[in-house]
């Protein structure tokens, strides 16, 4: 049942993996420094046309500044940036085919919100009942009808980035650089405008560029993302590649709940790996390959979801196994998370779906339970 | 009672108060007095008014005092807009502290050696002394109050909302007129203001840089005062002193307003 992975969910359009696609975006070895400091290092990237790419990372990490790099309102220390086939280098950031939606909104104060989004418009010379029915559209899409002619200083946070995302929007760039573009919003108005954006960029086809802290949001939307820590880009995958296989611990913990058991290699093949965790007292079975020598530390992660437990040991239990007692549980209305402690003191997770309303022997505080996995779910990483 | 409000302090500061605005207020009641003396209440007229249109002198002089103030307040608003852009905008360059210390100058420098340096100065140069000399003197030290108001509007000003114009293709010359003067319009409307009573009331100055057929109103009322207080000369006093506290409460109110605009956050 889950054996398709969440990446070919999109299905076939994946340019990256096409060898002759041109990639809309190239940015190649790019490094930004701040006297000592180094904003951004290093960072190669290809970004292709209709692509709705995710910027993901801890604050601080560089994502605004690697935006504004592409805008035009910094200039890379080193290396270079190409859109559309044209480096950028000597492109001013009013005649690039770009427009960004600014962390911090910068809307203008002076201007009604139909100004602000008809600003863009406007010095392109489009024609006055043109940009009257674009921003009329564009108003109606973020909802803030009503609101045409307030001033920024009249707008509530979530409204204010509305009208943030409309300015940006409304010229229909080639590419819409977008940092965190929905963090004032609530909840239901938050899914609703990541849908809408996923509506606008496919019916559009505007590539998108998309800066997060928010791990579900950047899942939810991205065909890809890249994780980025310290100026740096540590995986660039799509949302299921970096959640199944994520290329280090630092991924693998920012990315979802995983539990973490320091290993050492007993074996290691093309096509699987076996190690032995003394934290997990077991030995860990994976199906995938890993060029690692024998007694080599590494690290097993495994997602709580796809672990697997019950009241009484599985059939085969061979390795991917361990036991303990549970010692805490939460119920989260779809999932249920239960904590076990094993034997020699290490905590573990796992969540369960919550399909049926009765269970018939549920598992409660201090049961003595078995927890296992399947080969697939277990990830090694090296140190 | 408030600690803020004791009989101490209420008294001092209706002291304070008095001191400093009997004097006017009585000039101003005075100017309203049948009598020609000046200590004795005859009656209330607007004689010294209708008196003061008939004044040539005295009229002439306003309309030189007037050309001076507008000429040098809009001088004064250009040169000190770009000071004060210079100064935010390009935080490093070579005697930044030096430029910065020679805009502010004439803010601390005493009346009488602006005056004393510049008619050395117009001496040397061997310039016709009169109405462009005194404007120019004006200019320069009310340059240095536009460049202090617009300076700290331009501190606060979000350069994001230049990027963001520049983002949606506006180049950075309509970014400025179209984003940058509209959002600090206001400081500069009261730096031209300040810059324009400045001009209007100073006498110092003026009377150093001057020359003939150009005498200000406060250099007039002066000379008049020599020869004996009179009437008229409340009546032009009061005048003067309504048109200042005119401009200042414009000032401070558009100040006010832009302030609540921007919600106590900008
Ligand atoms: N103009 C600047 N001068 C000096 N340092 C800067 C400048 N701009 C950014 N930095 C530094 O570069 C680093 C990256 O900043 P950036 O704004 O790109 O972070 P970010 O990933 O967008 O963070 P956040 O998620 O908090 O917005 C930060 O440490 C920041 O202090
Ligand atoms: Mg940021």
């Amino acid at each position: 049942m889950m054996d398709a992975k969440p990446a070919d969910v999109r299905g076939p359009q994946e340019p990256w993996r096409d060898p002759s696609a041109v990639p809309l975006i190239e940015i190649r070895d790019v490094v930004k420094t701040f006297g000592n400091f180094v904003a951004v290092d290093d960072v190669w990237l290809d970004i292709y046309p209709r692509e709705f790419f995710a910027l993901l990372g801890p604050s601080g990490c560089g994502k605004t500044t690697l935006l504004r790099m592409l805008a035009g309102f910094e200039t890379p220390t080193s290396g270079s940036i190409r859109i559309d086939g044209v480096d950028m280098s000597a492109v001013p950031p009013y005649r690039r085919p770009v427009n960004m939606m600014f962390q911090s909104y910068a809307l203008f104060p002076h201007m009604t919100v139909e100004q602000n989004i008809s600003f863009g418009l406007k010095q392109e010379g489009m024609g006055r009942s043109e940009i009257a029915d674009r921003v009329a559209a564009m108003l109606g899409l973020v909802e803030l009808t009503d609101f045409a002619r307030r001033k920024p200083h009249q707008l509530s946070g979530g409204q204010k980035q509305r009208v943030a995302l409309a300015r940006a929007l409304v010229k229909r760039p080639k590419v819409l650089l977008l940092d965190e573009p929905l963090g004032a919003l609530d909840r239901r108005l938050r899914e609703q405008t990541q849908f809408e954006l996923v509506n606008i960029q496919e019916s559009l086809g505007i590539t998108f560029i998309i800066v997060t802290h928010d791990q579900d949001e950047a899942m939810t939307v991205s065909t890809r993302i890249a994780i980025m820590d310290r100026g740096r880009t540590v995986q660039v995958g799509t949302p299921g590649e970096i959640y199944e296989y994520p290329n280090s611990l630092y991924v693998s913990q920012f990315i979802g709940e995983v539990n973490i058991f320091e290993s050492r290699v007993v074996e290691a093949g093309k096509d699987h790996v076996t190690v032995f965790s003394p934290e997990a007292d077991t030995t860990i079975f994976a199906d995938r390959g890993l060029d690692a020598v024998p007694g080599q530390e590494v690290y097993a992660a495994i997602r709580p979801e796809k672990m697997s437990i019950a009241k009484t040991p599985p059939e085969d239990a061979g390795h991917n196994c361990i036991s303990g007692t549970v010692f805490d549980i939460g119920y989260l209305g779809s999932i249920s998370v239960y904590h076990v402690r094993l034997a020699n003191g290490t905590k573990v997770k796992v969540t369960t779906a919550n399909r049926h309303r009765f269970v018939e022997r549920p598992i409660t505080w201090d049961d003595p339970v078995w927890v296992w996995w399947p080969p697939a779910a277990s990830v090694i990483l090296l140190a | 009672m408030k600690p803020g409000f004791s009989a101490m302090t209420v008294s001092a500061l209706t002291l304070g108060f008095a001191f400093l605005y009997i004097p006017i207020l009585l000039l101003m009641i005075f100017s309203f007095n049948e009598s020609r003396l000046v200590t004795v209440w005859g009656g209330f007229s607007f004689k010294w008014y209708g008196e003061l249109f008939r004044n040539r002198l005295l009229l002439e002089s306003i309309w030189v005092t007037l050309k001076i103030a507008l000429t040098s307040a809009t001088l004064a608003l250009v040169l000190g807009t770009l000071a004060a852009i210079t100064l935010v905008r390009f935080v490093r360059f070579r005697g930044r502290t030096l430029f910065s210390g020679m805009i502010f100058a004439p803010l601390v420098m005493p009346e009488v050696i602006t005056g004393l340096s510049l008619l050395l100065l117009f001496v040397a140069v061997d310039w016709d002394r009169g109405f462009s000399t005194v404007v120019v003197a004006h200019t320069t030290f009310t340059t240095a109050y536009v460049a202090v108001v617009v300076q700290s509007r331009l501190l606060t000003f979000d350069e994001m909302l230049e990027e963001a114009a520049m983002d949606l293709g506006a180049t950075p010359l309509r970014t400025f007129f179209v984003i940058t003067l509209p959002v600090i319009a206001p400081a500069l409307v009261s730096g031209w203001l300040l810059a324009f009573t400045l001009s209007l009331d100073d006498l110092v100055i003026a009377s150093f840089t001057t020359g003939p057929g150009a005498t200000t109103l406060p250099m007039r009322i002066y000379s008049q005062v020599r020869l004996g207080i009179t009437p008229e000369i409340n009546a032009i006093s009061t005048i003067l002193i309504a048109v200042v506290a005119l401009g200042v409460i414009t000032a401070s109110l558009i100040q006010k307003r832009q302030f609540a605009r921007r919600g106590g956050h900008g």
